[in-house]
């Protein structure tokens, strides 16, 4: 006991020592060369210590439980956490359902503007985090381009609004379809990539859609964008801006819901299904007969599609976009939403997206840490959690037939 | 024909830079088949903390040369060490895991790392210090190469033919090829699998860094920023010569160098970066293996 | 052989080439209605690659594979992707087992229904009559199809949880599932202990009974082989070196040399 007890303080001086070395230079010491002068942050050093220090002892401990999760799981046993449990509880499940349901109806009529401003750009990602659950966390195709078919959607309304005047309800579907076809056309060529070179390529198509549209000032207006997109109207009306921010917030109420009934739909589906297994196995999966292109393509397109329809109610709420909001960390936000909330579940996309995108938003102090958190978080998910906050449930199913049967033999 | 050459030149020293780079991704995917998608932060922290080195050397009052081999030196240690940590904290724990697990984490290993040198430096972009001296041998072609270029052409020649050394004649070299082929056979043969791992990694961001330092001093700014990009085209220049293959990653860097000089120089510079992430998408669909890659069969 | 059966699977001199190296060396078979036939031969023969080009994995190099289903038209099938072979009605389980992990035992067999039902994605997100009737029948017959392999009990377990002879006979469920004419079979008894090998031999021998569906396996337990099949091909580097009863190939001196080598040349 006390040997082990020693040998992990031991363990825990190294790290430590060896972390202050690795952050010296960067976290210590500072150079300002405008007065020539060195600014020594020796603070810095004994926090790097002491954190490294308890986070090293946390980092064997969290291992050394994942490895015992392990064996358990090996020996056939399964591991359910109460909140599974629970959530299994179909009744829990309504009454649940129900009392969010309600809060999200008067939550703009109790809190003010600003507050609902928040909520819709977190409703915005809610969304994102559905669309790019599909291909992500169903299909299995890592897609870290996402953030250009949000952009496609934003930019179809923009300039639909600018050049033809054309309104909101118009072009929502109109900008899920655009979406959904750019889909198609990058998916086409794609389709034969393995997982992580399918990575590295959307990863691409996203740079080179930012790049494009700061550049083609003909068809974009270049870096500084397109201003004065109209809100959407209500019946013909326009609205102050505090109304229009509600109605806003109702649509996207709306749409949310829309996009949970239609995944968790898709995902119990025939088509849902074969997402799975190609997630699980591709070889096998086409071996049991499925048209893996076709699937891979129609996974694709349908999370674009979403992102398309999202990016036209984004660019009526902010009624100003240019290039600079669809960067490759907005794709790793959205990632991240996906691979924290838990890949393929709908309850936990929705809660990773609330928890990313809220926290920061309430904790202004975090709020620049945020990214160097998103960052850790995906790492150490992968390591501790990789099925995410919530693990994906399965659909179970009852057949009666069977038991009929045996009751009569 | 001066501006040809011009060009030439210009994209010479820029491909050798990501020849460099690529050789890290290479080295790696061709090991345990991940891209190290932090590699690229790897370089712009060694690029930075050649920068801090420097800057305090000038300051305590060290001067030429001396600050520029005392900088690339210890970016090259501390590129070293975040590599061995990387590979340690973010990937050995997930060996054995499905394949998109490790990319996931490389990725945000990525994001973590830009922002940590975002928070612990600044955001703003910093001027890192002319090391290199203008030669006055090179005076008559300076309008064609100037002396940085050619110290790097000369620092990546030599590192290079190190490495060759190193991987075809060392034993260690030879139990790299030997993961490389089949990780548990080299283990059943008595290879500390896990040793070549780290050792892999250590080699490719000492290569990073190299390429950040003449970089950094080449270009004259450094921000938290650049590795991002670098790393991606470097992985281009990895994919477009085959990724796996050494020789590939050179001969990508270059092609990819030319291709970008040559293409800024003769079409347009707004569109750099477009022609090169279409190159890398290009070669990705028509031949991922490469061009000087082989196709591996896949065992069902 | 008995000329009366009608001939439902016809390879013609299927050839392999990986680079130099020749695989599967003009290799000529026949599967029969109602047939458990096998392929036989020491490691390294080429059976799996035989596997694999029919089945669409690998695009032989040479030669034809034929199927012809009772009363419908011949079917071509090298060239054909995997998928669209398992369409043709040829579905195969893997010699180290390619379950879907992460769904569970009955959704596994529930994929294997994938290529007999057509709702697509709109018709998936209204749900409608169609729809829900399809799924019922989706679910109901592969039901019925783990009833059949004895795992009903385990339909909603992960499949990732389920012992190795379970998974086995998992995989054999979802390749049923694909209502194939003929199964094939890759080891099915590789790393089962004897009591579930007998338990295999039973449910093969039931499945050729009950379902109009021909066997072919490729096994290295040789009394599980001689028990159940007839016919029996013998392959070694790459060439089919005898074909017969088992007790033709059990007296076969060819296929005693191939499996005891050297000892024989002693």
């Amino acid at each position: 006991m006390v040997t082990d007890m020693l040998q992990n303080f031991k363990q825990s001086i190294v790290v430590s020592l060896w972390f202050v070395f690795l952050t010296f230079p960067l976290m210590v010491v500072r150079v300002n060369t405008m007065n020539q002068e060195v600014i020594w942050r020796w603070m810095n050093m004994v926090w790097v210590a002491i954190g490294a220090f308890v986070l090293s002892y946390l980092w064997r401990y969290m291992l050394s439980r994942q490895q015992m999760r392990k064996q358990v799981a090996d020996e056939g046993g399964e591991i359910r956490s109460r909140m599974q449990i629970l959530l299994e509880d179909m009744s829990f499940r309504y009454r649940a359902m129900g009392f969010i349901l309600l809060a999200a109806l008067v939550f703009p009529l109790v809190f003010d503007t600003y507050q609902s401003t928040i909520m819709i750009s977190a409703l915005i990602y809610v969304v994102l985090g559905l669309g790019l659950n599909i291909t992500v966390g169903l299909a299995g195709l890592l897609d870290l381009g996402y953030v250009a078919f949000f952009g496609v959607g934003a930019y179809s309304y923009a300039l639909l609004n600018h050049h033809f005047d054309l309104g909101f309800w118009v072009t929502l579907p109109i900008g899920g379809i655009i979406g959904c076809l750019f889909g198609i056309v990058l998916g086409f060529p794609i389709l034969r990539l393995r997982g992580d070179y399918l990575a590295i390529v959307t990863l691409g198509f996203g740079m080179i859609f930012k790049v494009v549209m700061e550049n083609w000032d003909g068809l974009s207006f270049g870096p500084s964008g397109i201003a004065n997109i109209d809100r959407p109207n209500f019946f013909g009306m326009d609205l102050s801006l505090a109304n229009s921010t509600i109605y806003i917030y109702y649509i996207m109420i709306a749409l949310v819901i829309f996009t949970i009934l239609v995944t968790n739909r898709l995902k119990n589906s025939r088509i849902g299904r074969a997402w799975i297994a190609m997630r699980e196995d591709e070889i096998a999966c086409v071996a049991m007969g499925i048209d893996i292109a076709r699937t891979k393509l129609s996974a694709y397109a349908l999370g674009a599609f979403w992102a398309g329809m999202v990016g036209v109610l984004f660019a009526s709420k902010t009624t100003f976009i240019n290039p600079a909001s669809f960067t490759f960390m907005e794709s790793a936000i959205i990632l991240s939403i996906v691979v924290l909330g838990g890949m393929g579940s709908i309850l936990g996309v929705i809660i990773g997206a609330f928890f990313l995108i809220l926290l920061p938003e309430y904790m202004r102090a975090f709020s620049e840490y945020r990214m160097l958190a998103f960052g850790a978080a995906m790492v150490l998910m992968m390591i501790f959690r990789p099925q995410g906050i919530i693990s994906n449930l399965r659909q179970t199913y009852e057949y009666k037939g069977s038991k009929e049967k045996i009751d009569n033999g | 024909m001066e501006y040809f050459l011009e060009l030439f030149f210009g994209g010479l020293t820029r491909g050798s830079i990501y020849a460099l780079i690529a050789l890290g991704y290479t080295m790696v995917y061709g090991i345990i088949q991940l891209i190290n998608f932090a590699h690229g932060e790897i370089y712009m922290i060694g690029a930075f903390v050649a920068l801090i080195v420097a800057g305090v050397c000038t300051i305590y009052g060290l001067s030429g040369v001396s600050i520029l081999i005392l900088a690339g030196v210890i970016a090259v240690i501390y590129a070293c060490a975040y590599g061995y940590t990387l590979e340690k904290v973010a990937y050995r724990p997930l060996r054995g895991a499905p394949r998109l697990s490790p990319l996931i984490s490389a990725i945000g290993m990525s994001i973590f790392l830009q922002n940590y040198v975002l928070l612990a430096q600044t955001s703003d972009f910093l001027p890192f210090p002319r090391l290199i001296p203008d030669f006055a041998f090179m005076e008559p072609v300076a309008h064609i190469i100037g002396s940085p270029e050619l110290v790097i052409l000369i620092t990546t020649v030599i590192t290079m033919i190190l490495l060759t050394l190193l991987i075809k004649k060392t034993k260690v070299g030879k139990a790299m090829r030997a993961t490389q082929q089949d990780m548990n056979m080299a283990r059943l043969v008595g290879v500390n699998v896990d040793r070549i791992i780290s050792l892999t990694f250590i080699i490719g961001s000492a290569l990073a860094a190299i390429g950040g330092v003449l970089v950094a001093s080449y270009i004259g700014q450094v921000n938290f920023y650049i590795g991002f990009l670098a790393g991606v085209k470097a992985f281009t220049a990895a994919v477009l010569g085959g990724i796996g293959s050494i020789p590939g990653a050179v001969f990508g860097g270059l092609v990819l160098g030319w291709a970008e000089s040559f293409a800024a120089g003769y079409i347009s510079s707004d569109y750099e970066d477009v022609f090169t992430f279409g190159l890398l998408v290009i070669i990705l669909i028509l031949r991922p293996a490469g061009i000087l890659g082989k196709v591996r069969k896949q065992k069902v | 052989m008995a000329d009366n059966k009608h001939k439902l699977l016809e390879v013609k001199g299927l050839t392999m080439d990986f680079g130099g190296l020749r695989a599967v060396d003009s290799v000529t078979l026949e599967v029969h209605e109602g047939d458990i036939a096998a392929l036989i031969g020491p490691n390294g023969a080429g059976k799996t690659t035989f596997f694999n080009c029919i089945t669409g994995i690998y695009n032989p190099t040479k030669g034809d594979v034929l199927l012809h289903p009772k009363g419908q038209k011949t079917r071509r099938l090298n060239g054909l992707k995997p998928n669209k072979v398992t369409e043709m009605g040829l579905a195969r389980t893997f010699q180290n087992i390619r379950l879907f992990p992460d769904m569970t035992v009955l959704e596994n067999v529930m994929i294997g229904r994938h290529c007999r039902t057509n709702s697509g994605i709109f018709r998936a997100i209204i749900k409608g009559k169609g729809v829900q009737e399809e799924e019922r029948q989706i679910v109901e017959s592969s039901y019925q199809l783990l009833e059949k392999v004895g795992l009903a009990d385990f339909a909603n377990e992960f499949s990732k949880n389920l012992p190795y002879g379970a998974q086995r006979r998992l995989e054999i469920a979802r390749a049923m599932a694909t209502d194939p004419f003929l199964l094939l079979l890759d080891e099915p008894a590789a790393g089962m202990n004897p009591q579930e090998t007998a338990d295999l031999e039973q449910l093969i021998c039931k499945i050729s009974d009950e379902e109009e569906m021909a066997i072919l396996l490729i096994e290295h337990d040789m009394k599980l082989v001689m028990n159940i099949s007839d016919p029996i091909y013998v392959m070694e580097y790459g060439k089919k070196i005898a074909e017969g009863s088992p007790q033709e190939i059990k007296d076969n001196p060819k296929v005693i040399e191939a499996y005891l080598g050297e000892e024989t040349d002693a």
